[in-house]
């Protein structure tokens, strides 16, 4: 069987940075996997929304998301509508907290269904969300995926230390 | 040495075993028949869509080993957008389908090329001295409608899996639905 799981690049941030990009993504593989350690620059209790997960340079209101979430005290779900990027949602109550993320991007190469994608994230010290489940639609006009940007938005930068690593998987 | 997602596995033991992509005619199970017993883990990583024109959600279950009676259960939280739930079917004829979850968006207007996805993990499947649990997480979002959803099942059997049937509960699998199965090595 041909092994797969592959990792295409990874971003280990040596300065505050507002976007994070990978381009020219390999048409070579089935899926992607996004894996990221990541903080931005808010410190504090609220739950911060970042529409900052992109494909293909597309600003356009071309994304929603629905999500699930426990902060240990009680779940909620909610949704984002018609928005620039796929919403994360976020908060850090500690200076040297950094939340870790797994994004699943299915058939990333087709051409013809929009892309649904799948992340968990989890903040263990967090005052707002701890653990988060979501699914995100893209309805740009189906195209292949060749690059993916991870903006903090005007408001925020990616913190120093953050990591972000792109995996790709082939189904035979 | 790489960290899988969900499942702790270095690189080049996730391995590809099969995958079926559905034409243009729709397709009404998916089967994944001889599964080599030699990895430790298998993981099915598919985006679906059913045929159904009725607006609603259809089920999609799964069954082992051709099984289906009823020996599975399965448990699953969610959320929908707005609310969230939880709960639990137990004595099902397959795994998914007879509880909330696992579910798929029919073919009705205004959700044309939207399709579910998730990502199915099922630990320790050849193994002969336990029953098996798998894990899945589930979503699908429709921009103004849609879930996601995490669910357990259990197939109370010791045998080790062999085949695995994905089906709707009603109507067919849509062309474009794709169903990969992947070996992860202990």
């Amino acid at each position: 069987m041909p092994s797969t799981y592959e990792p295409i690049s990874t971003q280990t941030l040596g300065s505050d940075i507002a976007t994070v990009t990978f381009s020219s993504i390999p048409q070579t593989y089935t899926d992607l996997v996004l894996v990221s350690n990541l903080k931005h620059s808010y410190v504090g209790s609220a739950v911060v929304q970042i529409n900052g997960l992109q494909f293909n340079s597309d600003t356009a209101t071309n994304y929603s998301t629905t999500y699930i979430q426990g902060n240990g005290t009680a779940a909620s779900s909610s949704r984002g509508t018609s928005n620039p990027g796929f919403t994360i949602y976020s908060s850090m109550a500690s200076a040297t907290s950094f939340m870790s993320q797994t994004f699943h991007i299915f058939n990333y190469t087709n051409a013809t269904t929009y892309k649904t994608i799948l992340f968990r994230s989890g903040n263990a010290d967090d005052a707002g969300y701890g653990a988060v489940a979501s699914v995100g639609l893209w309805r740009a006009t189906p195209a292949a995926i060749t690059r993916i940007d991870f903006v903090a938005t005007s408001t925020y930068v990616w913190k120093t230390g953050s990591t972000f690593t792109l995996y790709g998987i082939k189904a035979a | 040495m790489q960290i899988l997602a969900g499942v702790g596995a270095p690189a080049g033991d996730y391995q590809s075993i099969a995958t079926t992509t559905v034409g243009v005619a729709g397709q009404t199970t998916i089967t994944f028949s001889s599964i080599p017993a030699t990895y430790s883990h298998l993981q099915v990583r598919y985006i679906a869509r059913n045929s159904g024109t009725g607006d609603s959600f259809i089920a999609m279950k799964w069954i082992f080993n051709s099984d289906a009676t009823a020996v599975y259960s399965n448990h699953y939280l969610y959320g929908n957008g707005a609310v969230t739930g939880s709960g639990a079917t137990t004595s099902a004829s397959s795994a998914g389908g007879d509880g909330l979850l696992g579910m798929i968006k029919d073919n009705a207007a205004g959700y044309t090329s939207m399709y579910a996805a998730g990502v199915l993990d099922i630990l320790d499947y050849a193994n002969t001295n336990k029953y098996k649990t798998c894990r899945l997480l589930w979503g699908e979002d429709l921009n103004g409608s849609g879930r996601v959803a995490l669910q357990s099942a259990n197939w109370q059997k010791t045998t080790a899996i062999n085949r695995i049937d994905f089906s709707c509960a009603t109507g067919d699998f849509m062309q474009y639905s794709q169903f990969a199965l992947y070996g992860i090595k202990g």
